[in-house]
């Protein structure tokens, strides 16, 4: 790429392309070969995340697909390619996992660190699924340090009830648990990033 | 690489799909789940098609009545079946993005080969079916071309069928075409596929409920704000105003943006006809350096 070629000038505002339902049929697409390992599962630092997505009547979703996106454990965002082709040795910070038969998700990646020194550390996540008319931004964070969770911008602006669906559950192997439910009792909050500043 | 395409990874995915809504031997809980959906399968297109309609004339009001001009799909929209327990019934809580939402996932040529853009080279011969470019720029909500990243696509053949186990609609596989394709986006947030025109396929929405022709796009821009999933259509479907997916942008303008220009000028004569789509994101959050714009480090971008 020739950089002193490029221009990166700002024009007037466009509209947005309207997203779409990711349908019931990308499992032959999206999917790719250790695209839930971020890194090896049993290599020093991985943990399993994991959880179930329901919808609203409480039955298990089978035809969801998560992606996450993190830092890495020291806080620093990747910036390195090789999601799709994984070396088992570069820590790019994204996977992708198609929920099973029981709606149930598996990620293996390691906890992220605070971005920013006394941020609460949290995954970034975005949900598609058959029925599910546009993807849907949301986070769950690391359930330790209840001093920066309660400075979160986002946890504090929430009524508690709401606020327990983003917060992981810590397992006795070290992994995190974390359910999503698209709809109903306890549904998960789910975010816009459009709209003022505030 | 396209010839590394293991049809044994599609087969061994437990996707379940719109059939399963009418199909109890599925699993047990879509079983559970399909009971209430089978009588849905029964409706008529007729009864759909006054549901929407209903939708439609209530946006129109709004607008008249001074609402804001809606231009993305709605969540909660009852004809598409399927979507009535599975959208939040909150409000989406609004968040100003952090340090994480505020970069993207790098890829690069070492995720996708420059091969993967074709999808009529995937196999041994020639795939059946109109054979066609797609082509256009991924652009930021600032007109901004995203560039170097990721644009994945996967289609129905020329017969309406999904290479996926579960699509049942019996017209033929066809053995030349798989309909998945990758590319990574130029310096000016181009992007180009060859293809073969998708054709509609029937669903169990409701009785006779056919898909218009589309092409699943799955992009992602510099920050994990922008990430999106849509489908591209082809002018002049005269299955658009029949369809609950499409017609869930109640907006005709905001419909408008996902439906791709026949472009005679780009179209190869005796190769392949060109349509032009270009897929605007949301706008950037982050402020920019220079250096930023250009696409991932440890990446060999031409």
């Amino acid at each position: 790429m020739k950089h002193s070629a490029r221009k990166v000038t700002t024009m007037s505002k466009l509209t947005p392309t309207p997203g779409q339902t990711v349908g019931p049929f990308y499992g032959y697409a999206l999917p790719y070969p250790k695209d839930r390992e971020l890194l090896p599962p049993g290599s020093p630092g991985s943990i399993r995340l994991q959880g179930t997505v329901y919808d609203g009547a409480g039955h298990p979703v089978p035809d969801a697909i998560l992606e996450i996106w993190q830092a890495d454990a020291e806080g620093r965002v990747p910036q390195r390619t090789g999601s799709l082709v994984r070396d088992g040795y570069t820590f790019t910070g994204f996977g992708r996992c198609a929920v099973g038969n029981t709606g149930v998700f598996t990620f293996t990646t390691v906890n992220p660190g605070p971005t920013a020194p006394g941020a609460a550390p949290f995954i970034s996540v975005v949900v598609f699924a058959r029925g599910l008319m546009n993807r849907l931004f949301t986070r769950v964070y690391l359930p330790e340090n209840e001093e920066a969770l309660a400075a979160d911008p986002l946890l504090s602006a929430l009524e508690p009830e709401r606020r327990r669906t983003l917060i992981a559950r810590r397992d006795p192997d070290g992994g995190l648990s974390w359910d999503i439910r698209l709809q109903g009792e306890n549904e998960t909050v789910f975010l816009d990033f459009e709209g003022a500043a505030q | 690489m396209p010839e590394e395409i293991n049809l044994e990874i599609f087969n061994a995915d437990p996707i379940t799909e719109d059939v399963s809504d009418a199909a109890p031997e599925a699993t047990p809980q879509a079983a559970a789940k399909a009971v209430p959906a089978l009588d849905t399968a029964a409706e008529s297109q007729q009864i759909l098609s006054d549901e929407m309609k209903a939708l439609g004339d209530a946006y129109a009001q709004a607008r008249r009545n001074g609402a804001a001009a809606e231009t993305q799909p709605r969540l909660d929209y009852p004809p598409y079946r399927s979507s009535i327990l599975r959208h939040p019934t909150k409000s989406l809580q609004h968040a100003d993005p952090e340090t994480i939402e505020l970069y993207s996932p790098a890829f690069g040529h070492m995720d996708v080969h420059a091969l993967e853009s074709d999808l009529t080279i995937q196999h041994n011969g020639e795939p059946m079916g109109e054979r066609i470019i797609v082509s256009g720029r991924v652009l930021d909500g600032d007109g901004r071309p995203v560039a170097g990243q990721l644009v994945e696509i996967w289609q129905a053949n020329s017969s309406g069928r999904y290479i996926h186990k579960r699509d049942q609609h019996p017209a033929p596989l066809d053995p030349n075409f798989t309909g998945v394709g990758r590319c990574i986006t130029g310096a000016d947030g181009s992007y180009s596929f060859t293809t073969i025109k998708p054709g509609a396929y029937p669903w169990k929405n409701h009785l006779n409920a056919w898909r218009p022709a589309h092409i699943h796009f799955s992009l992602f821009g510099q920050e994990f704000t922008q990430r999106i999933v849509t489908q591209m259509y082809f002018p002049g479907d005269p299955l658009f105003a029949l369809d609950p997916i499409y017609q869930s942008i109640v907006d005709q303008d905001a419909r408008d943006r996902l439906v791709a220009t026949y472009n005679h000028d780009q179209t190869k004569p005796e190769w392949a006809l060109a349509y032009n789509w270009d897929i605007v994101l949301t706008g950037s959050k982050r402020t920019w350096t220079e250096n930023e714009a250009l696409g991932a480090e440890g990446d060999d971008h031409e």
